[in-house]
């Protein structure tokens, strides 16, 4: 059995009524799980001997627009010790305000990634020790990789700074 | 981008930094310590990384990075652009190894769409690649000098650089604004003078090379200033997914060239070089050992370049040659084709990484199958190594902090997108 295979059973094996769905798509194993889930998976991919998924390398989100369950939140993981890529997905069910636990309780680099994904996305992740922004300044009120954020940005959402007077 | 300079105004910075005992008031703290901005305009900063430190005498008690004064909003413009108008963009991420970023973006492309690539097209991405990583290593140490005090190295590696900055201009016709890769190959053929440059170049390199070491590798100053400053231990290093230099530095064996292969990595003879001390002395021998190695991958790319087509034959996705377009009907077509509305990769999403001279660069793209990617992540290494920052300085003395800085080297045009 590959490393693969068995990365599938033993998620089929512990979370099979929560995985959405499981694909293939040119090399990359992608889990797709119920947001409810996410923190034990990733608990149980990081701790699990045979599968030592030690390091999470990025935490980023899509916006689907018009779909009616808008946010998906990507992880994409690496096995040090197997070699193995992996991307988890969980897909949030509220558009308005949408909410998923943080993992930066599993991994800690997840900490800045989701900073990152909270300032470019709106998605708010619970229990995270630090979410400020990270590239945009704490009173800018829009989430720009949001799709309805314009190209050309709102004119008037970053003021200039202030001329001193002498 | 303006952001509030102003800490006093930014209360959530304050907290952030006063968060290690929570019974201290901000007037305490600023009474008995003290708390001062480095950068976002600083020399040794790299760019525009600010810093707010917390001080008790010189000791750093709590550093705070704050990223975005280089914010471009790259990801957001790649989500209204097709996959072809892209490639210049890429070039201003790490801008000391542009054309490491260049290979780095078309392969993530050719994964996506499927695109085979000739094989002497590999060879050439390869060989920029490798000129690309020593360019960059060579900023990365001479800078690292330059900011604990060592001017003539900077001076050193600055000529060296220049070298291959024109082998670049002979090869491209640029020096650093490159955009010399295309999906299924690359813009126009290395002629025999530009390796022949090449291999001049690696043969006087190495002699002046081996002069830079001798003058930094004994070097009392240099030695001693950064033996044992900012540690890094192994655990903390793979927690904090950290990926590159410092990794090794910090005694892990990963490099993607050797754990995932690309182009023909798996074909080459080279070591990674290793270091278990983890601080910042390790990373500057890291990056050290790899520009030699480097330079033998160049060198045995050089011995088995072969003559044959520089651009894949696949007019659904390729671009054809210029005279072509001008002569033939059917590549007139897929020209217009292409430029107007770009190739249209499956529906899906792939992540493809490689090492670059940071660290691990990814790229993440969701196809919705149109002509311009739905969404487009970029896993810069920077950014993800700076994370280890505060943990690196925090105990370590204010005049060591730039010393630190210079061992992870950001780029911030990548740290901030």
């Amino acid at each position: 059995m590959d490393f693969k295979e068995l990365v599938i059973s033993k998620v089929k094996e512990k979370f099979n009524d929560f995985v959405v769905e499981i694909t293939d798509f040119r090399g990359d194993l992608s889990i797709e799980i119920k947001p409810e889930k996410i923190v034990e998976l990733s608990k149980f991919l990081k701790e699990e001997p045979e599968l030592d998924f030690a390091q999470c390398i990025d935490v980023t989100a899509i916006d689907w627009a018009k779909r009616k369950n808008r946010f998906t939140t990507v992880y994409h993981l690496y096995s040090l010790s197997k070699n193995f890529n992996l991307r988890l997905k969980a897909t949030i069910e509220d558009a308005k305000d949408p909410q998923i636990d943080s993992v930066t309780s599993v991994w800690q680099s997840a900490n800045w990634y989701e900073r990152e994904t909270w300032d470019m996305y709106g998605i708010k992740f619970n229990n995270h020790p630090d979410l400020r922004r990270i590239y945009m300044p704490e009173t800018f009120e829009y989430h720009p990789l949001r799709k309805e954020f314009p190209v050309m940005g709102i004119p008037g959402s970053l003021p200039l700074p202030q001329k001193e007077e002498d | 981008m303006h952001k509030q300079i102003d800490i006093n105004n930014d209360e959530k910075l304050l907290n952030k930094l006063l968060e290690s005992d929570p019974d201290l008031t901000i007037e305490d703290a600023l009474e008995n310590e003290m708390i001062i901005n480095m950068g976002p305009q600083h020399p040794a900063t790299h760019g525009v990384l600010r810093l707010v430190l917390r001080l008790d005498g010189e000791t750093v008690i709590k550093c705070v990075p704050e990223l975005g004064y280089l914010h471009r909003g790259y990801e957001k413009m790649a989500e209204n652009m097709n996959y072809y108008d892209y490639i210049p963009h890429t070039d201003r991420l790490d801008y000391t190894a542009n054309l490491c970023n260049n290979v780095a973006y078309v392969l993530a492309v050719e994964k996506l769409a499927g695109i085979e690539v000739p094989e002497r097209a590999t060879y050439i991405r390869m060989i920029i690649n490798e000129l690309g990583r020593i360019a960059g290593h060579l900023v990365a140490v001479g800078t690292f000098a330059l900011d604990v005090g060592a001017v003539t190295a900077f001076m050193w590696t600055f000529r060296e650089r220049e070298f291959i900055q024109n082998i670049f201009d002979q090869l491209i016709g640029a020096r650093f604004t490159t955009s010399y890769t295309r999906f299924g190959g690359v813009a126009s053929d290395a002629t025999d003078e530009t390796l022949k440059m090449i291999k001049e170049f690696l043969e006087r390199f190495k002699d002046s090379f081996d002069e830079f070491e001798r003058l930094l590798n004994t070097n009392r100053i240099f030695v001693e200033r950064l033996d044992g400053i900012g540690i890094l231990p192994k655990d903390d290093a793979i927690a904090l997914g950290i990926t590159g230099p410092i990794l090794r530095g910090s005694g892990v064996e990963y490099d993607i060239r050797r754990a995932k292969p690309y182009m023909f990595y798996d074909k080459m003879d080279f070591k990674i070089p290793v270091y278990t001390e983890c601080d910042s002395l390790a990373r500057y021998f890291v990056r050290v050992d790899e520009i030699k190695e480097s330079a033998k991958i160049i060198h045995q790319c050089l011995e088995q370049i072969k003559p044959g087509p520089v651009l894949a034959n696949d007019p659904k996705k390729v671009l054809p040659y210029k005279d072509e377009i001008y002569t033939k009907m059917e590549e007139l077509i897929h020209d217009f084709m292409l430029v107007n509305f770009g190739i249209n990769p499956p529906v899906g999403d792939t992540y493809f990484s490689v090492e670059n001279p940071k660290g691990e660069l990814g790229f993440y793209f969701v196809s919705n199958g149109s002509g311009h990617p739905w969404k487009l992540k970029i896993r810069s290494p920077s950014f993800c190594n700076l994370q280890a920052l505060p943990l690196m300085v925090e105990g370590q003395m204010i005049s060591d902090v730039v010393a630190i800085i210079g061992s992870i080297d950001p780029v911030m045009g990548e740290a901030d997108k």
